[in-house]
């Protein structure tokens, strides 16, 4: 619903009729998505729905059986994943990790830390990191490459609900400040209404999709979430606040 | 047994200490992947597969380590494809491999018995045998494995860390994970010489794990096992030498005592 005046520009990226398959499983039939330039797009669905699968195939990881990927030539995909499972075994602090996206300045690394709320880490073993300190340092390296599409997966899975609110509200600032598309992952029902553009409802096809507001009282919707959707008090983010 | 008169001490031990140490050095740096990347069992499988390798060089008449890198790079492949089927787990699809490239291996080296293949040698080193050829051998084979795990080094890192992640950063994983199994390959055949087919996977892991509470960055963890590789090769050969045992077990062992003393030393802590 652009809110604030935040323009939505070019389409960054755009699936047609993607449909995977596992094996004989179809894990999605038929979706249709598009991520443009401003906004936020969040996937929502419950577990097995193929959230991180639709993912995958934006991202050219995986190859659909049918339907087309388009990415918008020369863009920069800046690219989070539901979790790092760094062997125990290899020695790497967060600054080594961060130097992997190619930038090494120790300033420009101690500023990205600092914007994304996770100063005094730099030092750290990544092991060592804590869920929500993890979060903040992944997104850190994909804001690194400066993307002109940011894919976070499952940014906000092993992180309280306060860390959450404040996560989404990074997420906001993000986009707003740097102008870049954002496709999200997520099961957080309440919190992906108030800090998203659009919302896209996936359990193997397209439920539904479309503004928060009209997604949260669409029966496809509310079927699949069931009593988790009628909990959710959505409150539609008139901004007369400005977040801190 | 080791005393004869025709060949003077200083010669063999040297041969054998200079072959030793530039395997060493070759297996600690690969050897941290191995582990990094739990690849211990599948480096278990591509050396027992090494001696179906000896035994293909042998019946076609090529140079045996050919016939080695040969074996071990189809069996390299054959995985990755058979773990892109996802029938099996990937434990028991190395199991499979493993086992029965082992026992093909010894049913074949049975047909070529009349040239004599010492399969003891074979199964656990000879190194007070290297012949200056060897050592040739060893040290054209290791910089080139050197040389292609530097070239590798930062996207192999990257894949260790998260493939996902390093492919949407424009990293080619297959071509990464190609390069690094015809290495891996290569370091075996290189090392079977010294430890033998039952060993190398010893001396790939354990330098590593020594390596690992005394490192702070990935390439400090690697000079750390090649060292940790040299010393175990020195002290092996010294007691093997000083009370006969057999060379590529006492290897082995040594790196073992290495590792639990290291165990004991205290560790610098990070400031």
């Amino acid at each position: 619903m652009p809110d604030g005046g935040n323009p939505i520009g070019e389409v960054l990226v755009r699936g047609t009729g993607i449909s995977v398959r596992h094996g004989r499983r179809t894990v999605l039939h038929n979706v249709d998505i598009q991520v443009s330039r401003g906004e936020i797009v969040t996937l929502i669905g419950p577990n097995g729905s193929g959230k991180t699968t639709l993912v995958r195939a934006l991202l050219e990881l995986e190859s659909p059986e049918s339907g087309q990927v388009q990415k918008t030539a020369g863009i920069t995909v800046g690219y989070t994943p539901q979790q790092l499972a760094v062997d125990r075994t290899l020695p790497l602090d967060v600054r080594r990790f961060l130097e992997m996206s190619g930038v090494t300045d120790p300033e420009v690394l101690s500023n990205i830390l600092a914007d994304v709320g996770a100063r005094n880490v730099l030092r750290q073993e990544i092991r060592m990191l804590s869920g929500g300190e993890m979060k903040r340092v992944l997104l850190a390296r994909a804001l690194l490459r400066e993307p002109d599409l940011l894919v976070l997966d499952e940014p906000t899975a092993n992180v309280d609900v306060h860390g959450q609110v404040e996560f989404y509200e990074l997420i906001r600032r993000i986009r707003d400040e740097r102008q870049c598309g954002i496709l999200l992952v997520s099961h957080d029902l309440h919190l992906v209404m108030s800090a998203t553009d659009r919302v896209v409802c996936l359990n193997g096809h397209v439920c539904c999709s479309g503004l928060p507001g009209d997604v949260s009282t669409d029966p496809a919707y509310l079927e699949l979430f069931g009593e988790a959707a009628s909990a959710v008090a959505v409150y539609a983010h008139d901004h007369d606040h400005h977040h801190a | 047994m080791l005393m004869t008169t025709t060949i003077t001490m200083p010669d063999f031990v040297l041969y054998a200490l200079v072959a030793g140490i530039g395997v060493a050095i070759v297996m600690g740096a690969t050897g941290v992947f191995v582990v990094w990347r739990r690849m211990a069992y599948f480096g278990d499988t591509l050396a027992h597969s090494a001696l179906l390798g000896v035994a293909i060089g042998f019946l076609l008449g090529i140079n045996v380590n050919i016939g080695i890198v040969g074996v071990c790079l189809t069996i390299a492949i054959g995985m990755v494809y058979l773990r892109s089927q996802r029938h099996l787990a990937e434990d028991t699809l190395l199991g499979i491999l493993a086992h029965s490239s082992l026992a093909l291996g010894l049913v074949s080296v049975s047909f070529v018995s009349a040239l004599r293949i010492d399969l003891m040698t074979y199964l656990f080193g000879d190194i007070l045998s290297v012949t200056p050829a060897d050592i040739g051998w060893v040290y054209g084979g290791g910089t080139v494995a050197l040389g292609v795990l530097a070239w590798l080094w930062k996207d192999l890192i990257a894949i260790t860390v998260h493939e996902d992640l390093a492919r949407t950063e424009g990293v080619n994983v297959l071509r990464t994970q190609i390069a690094f199994m015809t290495l891996f390959a290569l370091v075996i055949a290189m090392a079977m010489k010294i430890v033998g087919i039952l060993l190398v996977t010893a001396l790939l892991i354990i330098p590593a794990a020594t390596a690992r509470r005394f490192s702070r960055t990935p390439e400090q963890m690697a000079v750390f096992a090649a060292i940790a590789g040299s010393l175990s090769v020195a002290l092996g050969l010294q007691s093997s030498l000083m009370w006969d045992l057999p060379s590529g077990p006492a290897i082995v062992v040594a790196s073992a005592l290495i590792y639990v003393v290291s165990i004991a030393l205290p560790v610098r802590r990070i400031a």
